[in-house]
């Protein structure tokens, strides 16, 4: 059984059908790239995933619980939300915290760890995307690429089912956006189980397991990543590959 | 001549600075206070959306914002009596000053809230924290800050407005002046002299104010 899966998931916007009937399903340990044009509903369907934007229709299943997604309650969003992590494109680091209390914040005061032991897990998390020495460091004392793998700490501490990932890189300058892929890089190969919305051809061709397109609220194709860059069954993705990697030349 | 006046302000200096330690003071402390928690309450009221106690809410800043402070005053003094509802001098300005500073407060406060980042709180949510638990430990602290300064101010001006208590009764600074006058008329001397004290108080709540925002300077940023 798939530890998530999502069904035929619907949204708009003001009468605007943002996502048109969306469905995926994710197994332990599958890292999954989406791609697609901008504007195409990848972030809205990440971000309906999580709650963060209500959809109108459509069925999840995660950890064998069923949700109706256009019901879904405080609580079963809350109880959703405990097993998931989620890092942001702008980072959306808490402004008032250390990079260390960022990450604490979710166990301290969402799942009422005691202090020293949430304080010893961060250290550890810190540490993992190399970030141990400026745990005392406030958000605005650090770089972009910094922020991030700090956002990311706070994601994996909770050892999160999965964690999603809107568009990690596209708020860094391309110089800061390699720390930030290694870092994913690692999880991945640690067995983290990730859902990555991305405009990184590389991280989607050398990390993923599978590769969803997704275009005009639509899933174009979904494939394991040999076979969509290999063999795109769709002309609509073999045009979108074609075009990405030729602006790589 | 001067020499009488000089004795009239050295007499009367304590008798008017005593009432200012004992009921000016007091009044804005706990006016300030209780003011303060009726905006925080108010503004997260409106910050959240909450139907109809949202409408209440503005309600509320419209009718206290919209008429005097001194209006306000009569009307529960004076006023409230005709419906058999009495309330000493003190705590009826207590009373007063407290919700015409709430409203005040309360529009400084969700502006503070507005502005900061709506992303921490969707990361906060997606850490598993509750809507309160985020207003809690997140936005409220930073809204704080920034609207540090403006409260700053309200509170300033509202240690002078408590000098209109003394129109429904309440012996502070003002009416002690007043008081004083009536005896040895020098109106010139004995207002410069509690304007003189007033100031003073101004003037230790502005040098807080500036110490407090220097230990508040932004976080990280020095």
């Amino acid at each position: 059984m798939p530890m998530l899966e999502i069904k035929n998931l619907r949204k708009s916007f003001d009468g605007l059908d943002v996502l048109k009937g969306i469905s995926l399903s994710v197994e332990k340990g599958d890292v999954i790239s989406i791609l697609g044009p901008s504007g195409g509903g990848k972030t809205t369907f990440l971000r309906c995933v999580n709650f963060l934007e209500k959809a109108d229709g459509g069925e999840m299943v995660f950890d064998g619980r069923h949700i109706d997604l256009a019901r879904v309650s405080g609580r079963e969003m809350r109880e959703v939300r405990m097993k998931t992590g989620f890092v942001f494109q702008n980072y959306n680091l808490f402004l008032n915290k250390t990079a260390l209390q960022n990450v604490t914040e979710g166990l301290v005061t969402a799942r009422r760890m005691e202090k020293a032991k949430a304080e010893s897990l961060a250290m550890a998390a810190l540490d993992k995307v190399g970030l141990a020495e400026r745990a005392s460091y406030y958000p605005v004392q650090l770089s972009g690429g910094q922020q991030q793998r700090v956002a990311i700490a706070r994601a994996l501490v909770t050892e999160p089912e999965i964690i999603y990932f809107d568009e990690p890189t596209s708020a860094l300058d391309p110089e800061l956006t390699g720390e930030v892929l290694s870092v994913m890089r690692d999880l991945a190969r640690e067995g983290q189980t990730l859902l990555v919305v991305t405009h990184e051809i590389g991280f989607a061709r050398n990390v993923s397991s599978r590769v969803c397109f997704i275009e005009g609220g639509v899933m174009v194709e979904s494939a394991p990543v040999e076979e969509f860059f290999g063999a795109p069954k769709e002309a609509r993705t073999r045009a979108f590959i074609q075009a990405i990697t030729s602006k790589e030349v | 001549m001067t020499e009488r006046i000089i004795n009239i302000l050295i007499q009367s200096f304590p008798k008017i600075l005593v009432p200012g330690l004992l009921k000016t003071i007091p009044l804005t402390a706990l006016a300030f206070s209780i003011g303060f928690c009726i905006a925080v309450v108010v503004a997260l009221i409106q910050f959240a959306e909450i139907p109809v106690l949202r409408q209440v809410c503005r309600f509320y800043i419209w009718v206290i914002r919209g008429t005097p402070l001194l209006v306000q005053l009569f009307v529960i003094f004076y006023g409230l009596p005709r419906v058999g509802i009495l309330i000493d001098p003190f705590p009826c300005a207590v009373i007063v000053f407290a919700v015409n500073e709430g409203a005040y407060a309360a529009e400084t406060i969700r502006g503070a809230l507005e502005s900061v980042p709506h992303g921490q709180i969707e990361a906060g949510y997606c850490v598993g924290m509750s809507w309160v638990q985020i207003m809690y430990r997140i936005v409220l602290p930073q809204a704080l800050r920034t609207a540090f300064p403006t409260l700053g101010n309200e509170l300033i001006s509202m240690v002078k407005d408590t000098s209109l208590a003394a129109n429904i009764t309440v012996t502070e600074m003002f009416m002690t002046t007043q008081r004083i006058n009536s005896v040895y008329y020098e109106p010139l001397a004995l207002y410069l002299e509690v304007g003189f004290i007033y100031l003073m108080f101004s003037t230790v709540l502005t040098k807080l104010q500036s110490l407090g925002e220097k230990r508040l300077a932004s976080y990280g940023k020095r």
